[in-house]
C-alpha cells in the first residue's frame, strides 16, 4: 500500500489526485530519476497536487507530433494528453492518442524512452483481424487446454518499456484475458485466454488500435529451443559457480596449511577432500556434460576439437583425484577441476548470449502472409486457410489484398507493390502469365493466380531460411581461430604424450603432475573466446545504439571501411514523399487544383497519393469531392470526374492529351519529382514533390570524412536532386540516374581499386550492390527483405549511429586482437614450464582461468560508449594474421550470399536484372 | 575443530537449497526478461475498491 500511494501520488497529477501527504521522499526521488529527466516543473506540479500538466520524459519540440516525434508539417490537429491540448502529425496519431488518453492511460507518454512509432491510418481503418477470428485459421497459432487458450504475438513498434506497459495495460483489462506476459527487449507476448469471452481476431485488432502491429507468432518452435537453451547454460553455469566456490574454499585451508609450513589434522584433511569429491562430482557430471558430449561426438568424427583435451583432463584428474582421496595418498585436484569447468562454462555462456542477441530480425519476415486465401472451386470463391493451399489451386487476390502464395497470374493484368521482396515502392506491372511471389500487394485488380508453391517451398521462405543460416553461422574470424586452436590441440596431445613418457623415464612419481599441467596450461580457450567475446560486447553496444548486426562477419568488415557508398532515397533522405510545391497553371486557384488533386488520389495507390492526403489532411479540407467514372493508366495517371467535370492527373503529355494538345505544359525539367492536373480545356496545375533530408545526415558524412572514409552517393533519381542532396550531406562524389546494373559496376570498380566499400540501401531494389559490397547495411524502416540481404540493419532512424557503429568495430577488432595475441602467447609461453613439472596443476588452472578472465573483461571494453564521435580518428588499421584468413573466408560467404539476393531479385523482376543474376556457385 | 563436521554438511545443504532455488527460478522464466519487470514497479496497480476502502477506513 505504501509504495501504491507514494506512487499514485507521483503519477497522480494530472487528475489532481489525492493526497499530497502520503508523499515518501525517498520513493519520489526513485520515481522522478526513472521516469523524469527535466523534473523541476514537475516535482512542483505534484508537490502541489495541482493539476498541472506534467513535463513528459520524452517531450517532442512544439513542431513535431506529441505522440510520433515527426514533423507536424502544418497539422492543427490536436489529441488531449494529461489535460492539454497536444499536437499530433496526422488522423492516424490522432486516433492512437485519443484511445490512449481515453483509457486512462496518458501515463504511457511519461514512461515512454523513444518516440512512438507513426501509425499507418490505413491499418487502423481496415479490419485485417477479421479472419483471425474463424477457428479454423485460429488454430493455427492458439494452444487450447479445454476453456483456456494459449497463443504467442509477436508485436512490431515496440520502441521501449513504455509500450509494453501500455499494451499490457490494455489487454490484460480485456475480458477473457487470464493471463499477459510481454517482453520488451524482443516484442514477444504470450496470452491466455478464455475461447468463450474472447478470439485471437478481437485480441489482435485490440493491440492494432494501439498502433502497433501484432502477428501470431509462426516460429515458436525455434524460440522455445532457444529459451530452452539459455535456460539450461544458466543452470549449468549456476551448478559450476556454487560448486567452485565450495571446493576452493575447502582447498584454500589446503594452501594456507602447505604456506604456513604447518600440516593439517590428518582426519579433517581426508574429510575436506571427501567433501571435495562430494561437490565436485555434480560440477563435473551436469555441468561439464556438453564438453565431455562434444568430446566424444569428435573422436567418434575422427577429428580433433577444443573438447578432447578438455576432457581428457578432467576425466584424469578427476580419476586420479577420486582414487587419490580414497586411499589417502597423493594430490587432489577437485579445485582445479572445478574452476575449469566454471570457466569453460562462463567463456560459452557469454559466446551462446552473443549468437541469440541477433536472431530476432528474422521474425519480422515471417509475418507478412495473410491466413485467408480466396480459393476457386468450381466457379465459386471459398475463403480457406492460406495454409490449406495446395499446387495447382486458383486463388483469387482482389485489390488491396496479398497474395498467399508463389503463383502464376492466369487472369488479370495489374499492378503489384514488391516492396517486401525488392524494397521497390514502384508497383511493378504484372500481366497474364508473369510470375508472383508469396507476401506481395495486388494494388489494382483482382487476379487469379494458379498456385505453384506453397508454405516453405515460397520464394519468402527461402528468403527467411537463408538469413537464419546467416545467422547460426560462426564469424569466418572466429572459426579460423578455432582451426588454429584445433591444429595447436592435436600437438597438446602430442606433446603431452610426450612429457608423460620423458617424466616416466626421468622421475615416474612428478609424471601425472606434470602431464596434467601440461594439458590444463595448454588449453587454448582464451584463445577460442578471445574473438567471440568482443564479438558479443560490440554486438551488445551496437544494438542498444541501435544498430543489429545480423551478419557474423559484419564487425569485421565494418572495422575495416574506408568507403561508404549511400543509395540516396531513404538513407540521407527520410524516403518520404511530401508535397513541396504548386504552380497554379491555369485559370483555377493553387487550394481548388489541391483539393481536385486529393480527391482524385484517394481513388489511387500510388505512393504520392499518400502525400496528396497528407497534404490535404494539414490544410484541414473538407473532403466534399465526389469523384465518379476513375480510369487508372499505370505508370501515366488517373482519370475520373470530380463534380462532373472530367480532370486528369499524372505525367505532362497524359495530361496534355485530355485536351487533344501536344505539346506538354510543364515548368519543371524533372518529370519524376512533378506530376500536373489538367482538365478538357487546360493545364490547371503542377505539383512539385521533394523528399526531406533527415537532420543528422550533414553531421554523420562529417564525422565519417574524419574518420578517415570516403563517401559517395549512387542515387537512381534526376542529377538536381541528387546534387542537392549531396551539397547540403557535404558529400562531394555523387552519380545519378544510376541503373542497379551500374550501381553494380561502380561498386566493384572501387574495390577491384582496393577500397572497402559499405553501401546503405532502403531496399533490396539494389540487391546485387548490397550483395557485392564488402558491407551491407539496410535502413531499419526499408523493405523487409533489405534486412534480410543486410549485414547491418540501422534500427535507430538517426545516421550518426552509423559513424558511431564504424568506430565501435574498429575498436571491437582492435581488441580482439590483443586478445588473440594475449592467449597465443600465454599459451606458448606456459606450455615449455609446464612441460618442465615447475607448474602444480592448481597453478596451471588458475593461470588458464586468469587469462581467460583477461580476455574478456578486455572485451568488454569494446562495448564502452563512445564518448566522442571524432575520437577514433588515426585509429590503427592494421590487419593480423587471424584477420587475413578470416576475411578469405568472409569473402566466400559473402560471395554466396550475394547469389542467393541476386537470384532473388532476380525472380522479382525477371527481366530488367537478367544480365546481373549471373548465378553463382554456392560456397560450402 | 569437529564444529566443522556439522557446519560443513550445513553449507551443503544450504548451497543445494541456494541452487533448488536458483533452477525453479529459471524454470519459472524468471531470467527469461531482464528488462521490462524493472519498469513494472513503477506502475501502479489500478485504483480498486479494495484500496479506496482501506484509505477511507484510515482517514
Amino acid at each position: 500500500m505504501k509504495k501504491t500511494g507514494g506512487w499514485r501520488l507521483a503519477t497522480g497529477a494530472s487528475s489532481g489526485a489525492d493526497a499530497t501527504g502520503t508523499l515518501e521522499p525517498g520513493r519520489w526521488a526513485l520515481v522522478r530519476s526513472a521516469v523524469d529527466t527535466a523534473p523541476a516543473s514537475r516535482t512542483t506540479a505534484a508537490r502541489d497536487g495541482a493539476s498541472a500538466a506534467p513535463t513528459s520524459n520524452l517531450r517532442p519540440a512544439a513542431s513535431h507530433c506529441f505522440h510520433c516525434s515527426e514533423p507536424l508539417n502544418g497539422s492543427t490537429l490536436t489529441a488531449r494528453i494529461h489535460g492539454r491540448d497536444e499536437p499530433v502529425c496526422c488522423a492516424g496519431c490522432l486516433a492512437v492518442a485519443e484511445l490512449i488518453a481515453g483509457a486512462g492511460l496518458d501515463d504511457f507518454y511519461r514512461f515512454r524512452t523513444a518516440p512512438s512509432a507513426r501509425p499507418d491510418a490505413d491499418a487502423l481503418e481496415e479490419d485485417a483481424w477479421a479472419a483471425y477470428e474463424r477457428p479454423d485459421v485460429a488454430d493455427r497459432f492458439v494452444t487450447r487446454k479445454g476453456e483456456l487458450n494459449t497463443v504467442a504475438l509477436l508485436v512490431e513498434g515496440l520502441r521501449c518499456a513504455a509500450c509494453a506497459w501500455l499494451i499490457d495495460r490494455v489487454v490484460s483489462r480485456m475480458p477473457g484475458v487470464r493471463k499477459f506476459d510481454i517482453n520488451a527487449a524482443t516484442g514477444r507476448a504470450y496470452v491466455e485466454f478464455d475461447s468463450e469471452a474472447l478470439n485471437l481476431g478481437q485480441l489482435l485488432r485490440t493491440i492494432a488500435q494501439l498502433g502497433y502491429r501484432p502477428y501470431p507468432a509462426s516460429d515458436e518452435a525455434v524460440a522455445k529451443v532457444r529459451q530452452e537453451e539459455r535456460r539450461s547454460a544458466l543452470k549449468r553455469l549456476a551448478v559450476a559457480t556454487f560448486g567452485m566456490m565450495q571446493v576452493m574454499m575447502f582447498a584454500v585451508a589446503d594452501y594456507a596449511a602447505v604456506l604456513g609450513g604447518e600440516t593439517m589434522d590428518p582426519q579433517l584433511a581426508s574429510y575436506f577432500r571427501l567433501v571435495s569429491l562430494l561437490v565436485a562430482t555434480p560440477v563435473m557430471l551436469y555441468a561439464g556434460k556438453p564438453f565431455f558430449l562434444n568430446a566424444y561426438s569428435n573422436i567418434r568424427a575422427r577429428t580433433v576439437g577444443m573438447d578432447v583435451p578438455v576432457s581428457v583432463a578432467l576425466l584424469l584428474a578427476f580419476v586420479a583425484s577420486t582414487w587419490n582421496t580414497f586411499t589417502g595418498i597423493g594430490e587432489v585436484y577437485f579445485d582445479s577441476i572445478t574452476m575449469f569447468v566454471f570457466f569453460l562454462t562462463l567463456g560459452r555462456f557469454v559466446e551462446m548470449s552473443a549468437r541469440h542477441a541477433t536472431t530476432a530480425v528474422t521474425d519480422a519476415l515471417t509475418r507478412h502472409l495473410p491466413p485467408m486465401a480466396h480459393r476457386m472451386h468450381s466457379g465459386e470463391v471459398q475463403d480457406v486457410p492460406s495454409v490449406a493451399l495446395s499446387h495447382g489451386d486458383v486463388v483469387l487476390v482482389r485489390r488491396g489484398e496479398i497474395v498467399p502464395a508463389d503463383g502464376v497470374i492466369i487472369e488479370g493484368d495489374t499492378s503489384l507493390d514488391e516492396a517486401l521482396l525488392t524494397g521497390e515502392s514502384t508497383p511493378v506491372r504484372r500481366a497474364v502469365g508473369a510470375n508472383v511471389s508469396a507476401g506481395t500487394l495486388n494494388l489494382q485488380t483482382p487476379i487469379r493466380v494458379r498456385v505453384t508453391a506453397i508454405g516453405e517451398e515460397t520464394l519468402l521462405s527461402g528468403i527467411v531460411r537463408m538469413l537464419r543460416r546467416a545467422q547460426s553461422q560462426k564469424p569466418a574470424i572466429a572459426q579460423a581461430a578455432d582451426r588454429a586452436a584445433a591444429k595447436f590441440l592435436r600437438y597438446v596431445l602430442l606433446a603431452a604424450g610426450a612429457v608423460c613418457a620423458i617424466w616416466l623415464a626421468v622421475d615416474p612419481s612428478r609424471a601425472f603432475e606434470a602431464t596434467l599441467a601440461v594439458l590444463v596450461v595448454a588449453c587454448p580457450c582464451a584463445f577460442s573466446i578471445a574473438m567471440p567475446s568482443a564479438l558479443a560486447a560490440a554486438t551488445g553496444a551496437l544494438a542498444r545504439h541501435g544498430v543489429l548486426v545480423t551478419n557474423a562477419d559484419a564487425v569485421e568488415s565494418l572495422s575495416r571501411v574506408d568507403r561508404v557508398v549511400f543509395d540516396k532515397t531513404g538513407t540521407l533522405t527520410r524516403g518520404e514523399v511530401r508535397l513541396q510545391k504548386c504552380t497554379q497553371l491555369g485559370s483555377v486557384p493553387v487550394a481548388e487544383c489541391l483539393r481536385i488533386a486529393t480527391a482524385l488520389e484517394r481513388m489511387s495507390e500510388h505512393p504520392i497519393a499518400r502525400a496528396f492526403a497528407d497534404a490535404a489532411a494539414s490544410s484541414h479540407d473538407a473532403d466534399t469531392y465526389r469523384v465518379t467514372n476513375v480510369r487508372v493508366a499505370p505508370g501515366r495517371g488517373i482519370e475520373g470526374e470530380v463534380n462532373g467535370r472530367r480532370y486528369r492527373l499524372g505525367r505532362a503529355d497524359y495530361v496534355a492529351e485530355l485536351r487533344h494538345d501536344n505539346k506538354a505544359d510543364s515548368v519543371a525539367d524533372e518529370p519524376f519529382a512533378t506530376v500536373t492536373l489538367g482538365g478538357e480545356r487546360e493545364a490547371l496545375a503542377e505539383f512539385t514533390f521533394s523528399d526531406t533530408l533527415r537532420d543528422d545526415a550533414p553531421a554523420a558524412v562529417e564525422v565519417l570524412h574524419a574518420l578517415g572514409i570516403e563517401t559517395e552517393i549512387l542515387s537512381g533519381d534526376v542529377p538536381s536532386a541528387v546534387s542537392q542532396v549531396a551539397q547540403r550531406c557535404g558529400i562531394r562524389t555523387f552519380s545519378a540516374r544510376q541503373s542497379p546494373e551500374q550501381k553494380l559496376q561502380h561498386v566493384q570498380a572501387r574495390q577491384a581499386s582496393g577500397a572497402h566499400v559499405a553501401m546503405i540501401g532502403d531496399g533490396i531494389n539494389d540487391a546485387p550492390v548490397l550483395g557485392a559490397a564488402h558491407v551491407s547495411i539496410a535502413m531499419g524502416r526499408g523493405a523487409a527483405l533489405a534486412h534480410a540481404a543486410a549485414d547491418i540493419v540501422l534500427i535507430a532512424e538517426h545516421m550518426t549511429a552509423l559513424p558511431r557503429a564504424i568506430e565501435t568495430a574498429r575498436r571491437t577488432m582492435r581488441i580482439a586482437r590483443q586478445n588473440l595475441a594475449w592467449a597465443a602467447g600465454y599459451n606458448f609461453c606456459a606450455l615449455p614450464i609446464a612441460a618442465l613439472g615447475l607448474v602444480p596443476p592448481w597453478a596451471a588452472a588458475l593461470g588458464m582461468s586468469l587469462s581467460s578472465i583477461a580476455v574478456i573483461m578486455n572485451a568488454r571494453r569494446a562495448a564502452r560508449a563512445t564518448k566522442d564521435a571524432g575520437s577514433g580518428n588515426g585509429t590503427r588499421r592494421g590487419t593480423g594474421a587471424a584477420g587475413a584468413a578470416g576475411s578469405r573466408h568472409s569473402a566466400l560467404t559473402r560471395h554466396a550470399a550475394a547469389a542467393t539476393a541476386r537470384s532473388t531479385a532476380a525472380v522479382a523482376r525477371q527481366n530488367a536484372l537478367a544480365s546481373a543474376a549471373t548465378p553463382q556457385p554456392p560456397a560450402t | 575443530m569437529s564444529i566443522l563436521f556439522v557446519l560443513i554438511p550445513l553449507t551443503l545443504i544450504l548451497v543445494a537449497f541456494g541452487l533448488w532455488a536458483f533452477f525453479w527460478a529459471v524454470g519459472n522464466g524468471q531470467f527469461d526478461d531482464l528488462e521490462t519487470p524493472a519498469w513494472e514497479v513503477l506502475v501502479d496497480d489500478e485504483p480498486r475498491d479494495h484500496d479506496a476502502e482501506i484509505v477511507a477506513k484510515r482517514e
